[in-house]
C-alpha cells in the first residue's frame, strides 16, 4: 500500500494501482473530470496507463455551475 | 517591440527605403475618402445637431453634424458648451510655448509656404551656437515650453543638428517640441533621447489629391510618410502629439473632420500620448499664396467648438498668426495653449533678420502683455506647467 | 447596432449568463434557453469524493452547438492559480475561452487587477481568447487590451449585491476607450441595469446571480433578455443620452456679428 492524496485528503491505495483504477474505485466517470497529477494535468487516454507513485498529489476536477 | 532584424515590428520599408506601418490612421482613412465626408457633413439637419450637442461621446456623425452648415445657428450653444467642457477637463489653466525658427532652407515646393524653396528670398539657417543663444533669451523672458521649427533642410538642419540642439538646451526648458520634416522611428528616438517630449506635425491637408497638388517636389509628397509621422514618434516615445490642417487649403469642414478623426484615433491608439490640436490659418506669405478656401472668424469658432465638444480631452493651441483680437475671443471657447511674443525669422529674436518669415504675426503683444489679457478674462496664464525632470 | 463579436465569434444576444447558484442544473438550461442566450460562464471544482462525479453533470445540460461554454477561473487567488484552472479547463473540454477572475478577496470578490494582468499576458500567450473579469479601472483596462484581452469586463457592483451600475461613471469611460468589447459584469440586480449598461454603450452584460436566485429564474432571464433586447432597439432608433444642461452665462460668439471688426 501507498499513501497518497486525493483532493487534499489522504488516502491509501495499492502499489501499482492506476489513474483509471482510482477514479474506478471512487465511482467517477473519467469523461467528466480533469486529473492533475503532482502539477501536470493527465491526458484523458493515459489514465490507464499511468501508475500512482508514493505521495502523488491528485487533483480530480469537474465542471459546476459559475458565474 | 522590433523583430530580429531589428525593425519596429509592425513597419516595414516602402519601395523607396521610408518606413511604413502596418496598422495605422491611414488604414482609417481608406474607409473615409473625400466624397464620403462631405456627403455626411451636407446631409446633418438640425435635428442632428441637437443630437450631436447632447451626446457625450465621439461619433463620426455628431463631429459632422458640428461642422455643418446646419451647426452655425446653433454656434452660441456650442460656445457655451465648449466653453463650459473646456473649464471642466483644464480649468482655468492656459499654458505658453513660443516657437524658435532654425532655419528656413527648404528643399519641399509647397504652394501656401513662405519657405517654398522656389521662392527667392533670403535665406537663413542658425548654427547650434546661435540657436542656442537665442533659446536663452527666451528662457529669459520667461517661456519654459519652445516649439523649434525649421523647413526641410537635411544640408544645414539633419537629425544630427536637433539632437545637439535639443541636448544643449534640454535641462533649461520644461518641454521641447519639434515641428519640423518627419522621420523615421529611431530618429525620433534619438531626439527623445536628447530631452524632446513632444511632436507637431500637420498633414496640411487630408485629401491625398489636393495634397499632391500643392506639394509638387520634394520629399514632403510622401502623404502617408508624413500622415503617420506622429504614431512614429509615439512608438520612439514622444508624450505630446500635435496635429492640425492649414486652414483655408480644403474646405475647412471636411479637413477639421479629418483632424477630428485623426485626434480620436491617436487617442485611442496611443493612449500613453496626449493630443493637441492646433489650427494654422492660410494668412499671405512671400509668393502671395490666396487660399483656396478661405476660413472665416467665425467658421473659425465652429470649427474650435466642434472639436473642443467631440474631443473633451484634447488640447487646442491657437498662434501669433491671429489677430489680438481674435486670439481673446476665441480663447475662452476652448483654447488651452497659446503662443506670445512670436518671430517666425531665424534669428528673429536677437537681431533684426532679413530673413523670410513662414508666416506674418498678427499679435504682436509681449509675453506679458498676453498674460495680463489672458488674467483679465479669469484665466491662469502658465509658462511652465510640466516638469521633465522627473523624467531623466 | 452592429453585431456583437468577441475574438472573432458573432453572437445574436448580449445577454451572458452565469450557471452558479442555481437550484438545479435543468432549471440553469430551461433559463439560458429563455434568454437565447449564447454564452455561459461555469466553474471547475474538486469533485467531493465521498459523492462521486456527479450524477447529473453540468455540462451535458448544456449544447456547446447552441451556446460558448466559457470556463472561469474562480476561486484563483494569484495569477498562477488562475493559470492553472484555465489550462485544467482547456485540458478537460478543449475551451480555449477563459473568463479570467482572480478574487484572493473573499468579503466582497473583488478582482486582484495586478494578478489578473499577470495572468491574461500568460493566458494571451498560451492561445486563450481571455475575457478579464476587473474593477472598473479604466487604465487596466487599456493595459489588458494592450496584452491581447478579447474583451474587458468590468463589474457594475460588487458580485451578488445586485446594485446596478454603482461604477457608471468609470464604465462609460472604459466604454469609451475600448478597442474590445466590454462586457458589464457582476452586481446587475434588475434588467433595468442590464438595459441601463447597453443603453451606455456597453456590447454586453453578463447575469448570474440575479437570475439564478429569483423566485422564478426561467422568467427572470427572459425579462433580462427582453431588457436587453429593449436597449439593442433604443440604440437604433437614435436614443442619446441629455447632457448636463447649460448654465447661462454671458454671450461668446457676439464679438463674431460686431460691426467693422468681424474678418471673412
Amino acid at each position: 500500500m501507498i499513501d497518497i492524496i486525493v483532493n487534499g485528503e489522504n488516502r491509501q491505495v495499492d502499489e501499482g494501482q492506476t489513474v483509471a483504477g482510482l477514479l474506478e474505485d471512487l465511482r467517477i466517470v473519467p469523461e467528466r473530470v480533469v486529473v492533475e497529477l503532482n502539477g501536470t494535468i493527465l491526458k484523458r487516454a493515459c489514465f490507464p496507463d499511468t501508475a500512482l507513485p508514493a505521495e502523488a498529489r491528485v487533483e480530480i476536477i469537474q465542471f459546476v455551475g459559475g458565474g | 517591440m522590433r523583430d530580429e532584424d531589428g525593425r519596429l515590428s509592425g513597419a516595414k520599408s516602402a519601395s523607396d527605403g521610408t518606413e511604413r506601418l502596418d496598422q495605422s490612421f491611414a488604414t482609417v482613412l481608406r474607409d473615409w475618402p473625400v466624397d464620403r465626408v462631405r456627403e455626411l457633413i451636407d446631409s446633418r439637419t438640425d435635428a442632428d445637431v441637437e443630437c450631436a450637442l447632447r451626446s457625450p461621446h465621439f461619433a463620426p456623425d455628431c463631429l459632422a453634424a458640428l461642422l455643418s452648415p446646419a451647426a452655425f445657428g446653433h454656434l452660441e450653444r456650442m460656445a457655451q458648451a465648449s466653453a463650459r467642457l473646456t473649464r471642466q477637463r483644464f480649468g482655468r489653466v492656459i499654458q505658453f510655448y513660443v516657437p524658435l525658427y532654425v532655419s528656413n532652407y527648404c528643399i519641399n515646393s509647397c504652394l501656401y509656404c513662405g519657405f517654398n524653396c522656389r521662392n527667392t528670398v533670403p535665406r537663413q539657417a542658425l548654427s547650434v551656437e546661435d540657436a542656442v543663444r537665442e533659446a536663452h533669451f527666451l528662457s529669459s523672458e520667461g517661456f519654459q515650453h519652445l516649439l523649434l521649427v525649421a523647413g526641410e533642410d537635411p544640408v544645414n538642419v539633419p537629425v544630427a543638428y536637433f539632437e545637439q540642439l535639443v541636448s544643449a538646451l534640454h535641462d533649461r526648458f520644461a518641454s521641447i517640441n519639434i515641428e519640423i520634416y518627419p522621420m523615421d522611428v529611431d530618429d525620433y528616438a534619438r531626439l527623445v533621447n536628447a530631452g524632446i517630449d513632444s511632436l507637431t506635425l500637420y498633414q496640411e491637408t487630408y485629401d491625398p489629391e489636393l495634397y499632391a497638388q500643392v506639394h509638387p517636389t520634394g520629399p514632403k509628397r510622401d502623404f502617408r510618410f508624413r500622415l503617420e509621422g506622429v504614431e512614429r514618434g509615439a512608438r520612439a516615445g514622444v508624450t505630446f502629439l500635435g496635429i492640425g490642417s492649414l486652414l483655408g487649403l480644403g474646405d475647412w469642414r471636411v479637413e477639421s473632420f479629418y483632424v477630428g478623426l485623426h485626434a480620436r484615433y491617436l487617442q485611442q491608439r496611443c493612449w500613453r500620448q496626449h493630443v493637441s490640436v492646433s489650427f494654422p490659418r492660410i494668412q499671405p506669405a512671400a509668393g502671395a499664396f490666396e487660399p483656396p478656401c478661405p476660413v472665416s472668424d467665425a467658421d473659425f469658432a465652429q470649427i474650435i467648438c466642434a472639436l473642443r465638444l467631440q474631443l473633451p480631452d484634447a488640447g487646442l493651441v491657437l498662434s501669433t498668426r491671429e489677430s489680438a483680437r481674435l486670439r481673446d475671443n476665441l480663447l475662452p471657447m476652448g483654447i488651452t495653449r497659446l503662443s506670445a511674443g512670436s518671430r517666425t525669422t531665424p534669428g528673429g529674436y536677437s537681431e533684426e533678420s532679413d530673413a523670410e518669415g513662414q508666416f506674418e504675426v498678427q499679435d504682436h503683444r509681449s509675453l506679458a502683455d498676453v498674460m495680463n489679457s489672458v488674467r483679465s478674462m479669469g484665466f491662469d496664464p502658465v509658462c511652465k506647467d510640466w516638469d521633465a525632470s522627473y523624467h531623466a | 447596432m452592429n453585431k456583437l463579436v468577441i475574438a472573432g465569434r458573432e453572437f445574436n444576444s448580449r445577454l451572458f449568463i452565469g450557471t452558479g447558484k442555481f437550484g438545479a442544473n435543468s432549471v440553469m438550461r430551461q433559463a439560458a434557453e429563455a434568454a437565447h442566450c449564447e454564452l455561459v460562464t461555469v466553474a471547475l471544482r474538486r469533485v467531493d469524493l465521498r459523492r462521486g462525479a456527479p450524477e447529473d453533470p453540468l455540462i451535458s445540460h448544456l449544447d456547446p452547438e447552441k451556446v460558448l461554454i466559457v470556463p472561469n477561473t474562480s476561486g484563483a487567488r494569484n495569477a498562477e492559480e488562475a493559470i492553472r484552472i484555465a489550462r485544467i479547463a482547456r485540458a478537460g473540454g478543449g475551451f480555449d475561452w477563459v473568463k479570467l477572475e482572480v478574487t484572493p478577496d473573499h468579503n466582497h470578490l473583488l478582482p486582484d487587477p495586478i494578478e489578473t494582468l499577470k495572468a491574461a499576458e500568460t493566458l494571451v500567450k498560451d492561445g486563450f481568447n481571455v475575457l478579464p473579469y476587473i474593477n472598473a479601472d479604466p487604465v487596466l483596462a487599456r493595459r489588458l487590451e494592450e496584452v491581447g484581452t478579447v474583451a474587458v469586463m468590468p463589474l457594475g457592483a460588487p458580485i451578488g449585491t445586485n446594485r446596478g451600475l454603482r461604477m457608471r461613471d468609470m464604465i462609460e469611460i472604459i466604454i469609451e476607450q475600448a478597442r474590445v468589447p466590454v462586457v458589464v459584469d457582476a452586481g446587475l440586480g434588475m434588467p433595468s441595469h442590464a438595459a441601463e449598461a447597453i443603453e451606455m454603450g456597453a456590447d454586453a452584460v453578463l447575469v448570474n446571480t440575479a437570475i439564478a436566485t429569483a423566485a422564478d429564474p426561467v422568467r427572470m432571464a427572459s425579462a433580462f433578455a427582453l431588457a436587453v433586447q429593449a436597449a439593442e432597439l433604443a440604440c437604433d432608433a437614435g436614443a442619446r443620452e441629455e447632457s448636463r444642461t447649460a448654465q447661462a452665462s454671458s454671450p461668446l460668439t457676439g464679438f463674431l456679428w460686431e460691426e467693422g471688426e468681424a474678418e471673412g
